[in-house]
């Protein structure tokens, strides 16, 4: 393990529970990003010795899907959909209402670590216009005061 | 016009919680799995080639025929599918299915597979949604607790394991080949098709993949008969389907009903348009990837027939619906977005082709455009359909050409005007009243 952090167990197990085979990568690289918040090389390498999966696939895989973040995360994420039935229904003006009450923009982390800021292209939720989700809750038709008043507080 | 809506998969959703298996049974949950186990599995096969029902991922394969492609047992594992992936903006029916009748899912996956002798079925979530994939492996945990998953189900002698596996991002991954290469542990990209999946799908074995709302239809198709599910919707497109609505109606949501109906009858179910002064411009038939309809085509029937012959196609009965309010080159150009950041760059006309689609989009959407900026994309459209690798590059191209063909002049008009200023997007948003600081 690349250090005595804790969390390096829970991926460990994980990938054992899993017989760590080499299919079981986008599952292994999913509990790392969930104990580290990001995926940085030493969890790369670390994974790609485990599962016996050579470092440019792990790498790969790690850049194909949008969900995986090479850089860390702050404390708290906020995801605010900007699929096209968001998209006309506010959600670039709920954008714009964060980064004018919080001061920060999509992609970023708030200057005090606190709040990630990301966009998706549709949740599923479409008939719930405009979606957001803050740490993995659902808020449907979400008005812009409210999200950021929400997102002040945490 | 007095079409109504079939609520089948959806007649139970406001329940107190749905979404457990004590509900579910209450509404005759598990009760076509007790008769298909009965059943020789080749009668299962036969009996959804007789429904009629074409698959409800977008393409429209007929869901029995693609069963009986696979070849016969060998002794080796063969396996089902379930594409969860949902990405196509818009659609929004699985999801909700998901969330509020996972158990309706599971049963039609443990009939299916015991119809095409599978004993693993894997169920491919989109990694976002992690609110429906704890729904889903709690109802897999009821499951298994009751005997409907595991050993000897029912004492049929049948085994059946179900794994719920979460993508991680990529719309692609909702390909069929794309998902399995995911699904595999590498990145999604579509696979050379022949060979099929039917032949060598999922660890090169014969693999059956098929959409959430086509496995959770065969069930009631068990319990009312191939006939009962023949005599909905038309000749060619039978049975019923979940219908999203989205965007400026009134009462946004899922619409069960069946095929055929048309866009004119479920905008009057669902209160009409959200502000009555405004009037329909343009809609999706079936999510972002198929070519917009306007006004004119309120009475085109909802069936897959009938949608291509109008110009477009049926896809995910995903309908997204315009006012007056908004321009047609700001959606164009969201969606361009969309298939630009999507595109899995597999291929070039697709990879290279949605990243020049997108650049003129903007300028056009922000009153840049030059002379000759239609003519070019048209031009990128044309290197891109039907010369890309799969049909995510194909589906690119249809918001483009067909908003050019039905509003070509807002298109002309963004070679001076921003869509901004012509549309001001306050009037199309909710909460248009509302003021922010800037
Ligand atoms: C880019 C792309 C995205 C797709 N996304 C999905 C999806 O999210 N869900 C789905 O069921 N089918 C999707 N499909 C269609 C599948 O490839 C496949 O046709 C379908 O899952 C078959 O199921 P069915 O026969 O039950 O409709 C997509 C196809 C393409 C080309
Ligand atoms: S058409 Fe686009 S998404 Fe499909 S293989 Fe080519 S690059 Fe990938
Ligand atoms: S566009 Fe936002 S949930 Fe679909």
């Amino acid at each position: 393990m690349p250090s005595d952090d804790k969390r390096w167990r829970i991926v460990e197990t994980r990938m054992r529970r899993l017989g760590s085979r080499p299919d079981a990568l986008i599952e292994v690289l999913h509990s790392a990003q969930e104990a580290f918040g990001f995926l940085d090389d030493d969890a790369l390498r670390f994974v790609s010795d485990s599962l016996r999966v050579p470092p440019s696939k792990v790498f790969g895989v790690a850049t194909f899907y949008h969900h995986f973040t090479l850089k860390p995360h702050g404390e708290h994420t906020c995801v605010v959909c900007t699929g096209t039935a968001c998209y006309i229904n506010g959600a670039d003006e709920i954008l714009s209402s964060i980064k004018a009450g919080l001061d920060v923009k999509p992609r970023e982390t708030t200057a005090d670590g606190k709040l990630s800021l990301l966009t998706a292209r549709c949740l599923g939720a479409c008939s719930l216009a405009p979606v957001a989700t803050v740490d993995g809750a659902v808020e449907g038709r979400v008005s812009s005061s409210d999200l950021v008043a929400k997102l002040a507080g945490l | 016009m007095s079409t109504q809506l079939t609520p089948i998969l959806t007649r139970f959703w406001d329940d107190p919680r749905s979404w457990t298996l004590a509900t579910y049974e209450k509404h005759d949950g598990y009760k076509a799995l007790k008769k298909a186990v009965t059943m020789p599995p080749a009668d299962l096969v036969q009996m959804t080639k007789d429904s009629g029902m074409r698959g409800r991922g977008g393409a429209g394969f007929p869901t029995g025929m693609k069963w009986g492609f696979l070849p016969p047992p060998d002794g080796g594992p063969r396996y089902l599918v379930v594409n969860a992936d949902e990405s196509e903006p818009g659609t929004c029916k699985d999801t909700p299915l998901m969330m509020a009748a996972p158990q309706l899912l599971i049963e039609g996956v443990v009939i299916t597979s015991f119809a095409i002798g599978c004993n693993h079925a894997f169920i491919y979530l989109r990694g976002e949604v992690v609110h429906v994939y704890r729904r889903l492996m709690r109802a897999v945990e009821e499951a298994y607790a009751a005997g409907y998953l595991g050993k000897n189900i029912l004492g049929s002698g049948f085994d059946l394991e179900v794994t719920v596996l979460a993508g991680a991002g990529a719309y692609i991954c909702g390909e069929e080949t794309a998902l399995l290469d995911s699904l595999e542990g590498r990145r999604g990209q579509p696979r050379l098709k022949p060979p099929f999946p039917a032949v060598a799908g999922l660890y090169a074995r014969p693999t059956v993949v098929n959409n959430v709302e086509s496995i959770a239809s065969v069930p009631a198709i068990l319990l009312h008969g191939a006939s009962w599910f023949a005599g909905m919707g038309t000749e060619k497109s039978t049975g019923f389907g979940i219908f999203s609505l989205s965007g400026h109606v009134a009462n946004p949501g899922q619409y069960e009903a069946p095929l055929g109906i048309t866009l004119r009858e479920l905008l009057e179910m669902a209160g009409g348009m959200r502000d009555p002064n405004h009037k329909l411009k343009f809609w999706t038939p079936g999510g972002s990837s198929t070519p917009m309809f306007t006004d004119a085509h309120l009475d085109v029937p909802l069936d897959f027939e009938s949608v291509a012959a109008a110009g477009s196609m049926l896809g995910t009965r995903a309908l997204q619906i315009f006012d007056d309010t908004v321009s047609v080159v700001r959606a164009v150009s969201r969606w361009t977005d969309f298939y630009a950041h999507e595109s899995c760059g597999k291929c070039t006309p697709c990879r290279e082709g949605t990243f020049w689609l997108k650049q003129i989009m903007e300028r056009l959407e922000h009153g840049n455009g030059s002379q000759d900026d239609i003519d070019k994309l048209l031009d990128i459209c044309d290197n891109i359909l039907f010369r890309s690798f799969c049909a995510l590059g194909d589906a690119s191209t249809s918001c483009i050409t067909s908003a050019v063909q039905y509003f070509r002049e807002e298109f002309e008009a963004g070679m001076h005007t921003s869509a901004a200023e012509m549309f001001p997007p306050a009037a199309s948003t909710l909460f248009a009243k509302e003021t922010v600081s800037a």
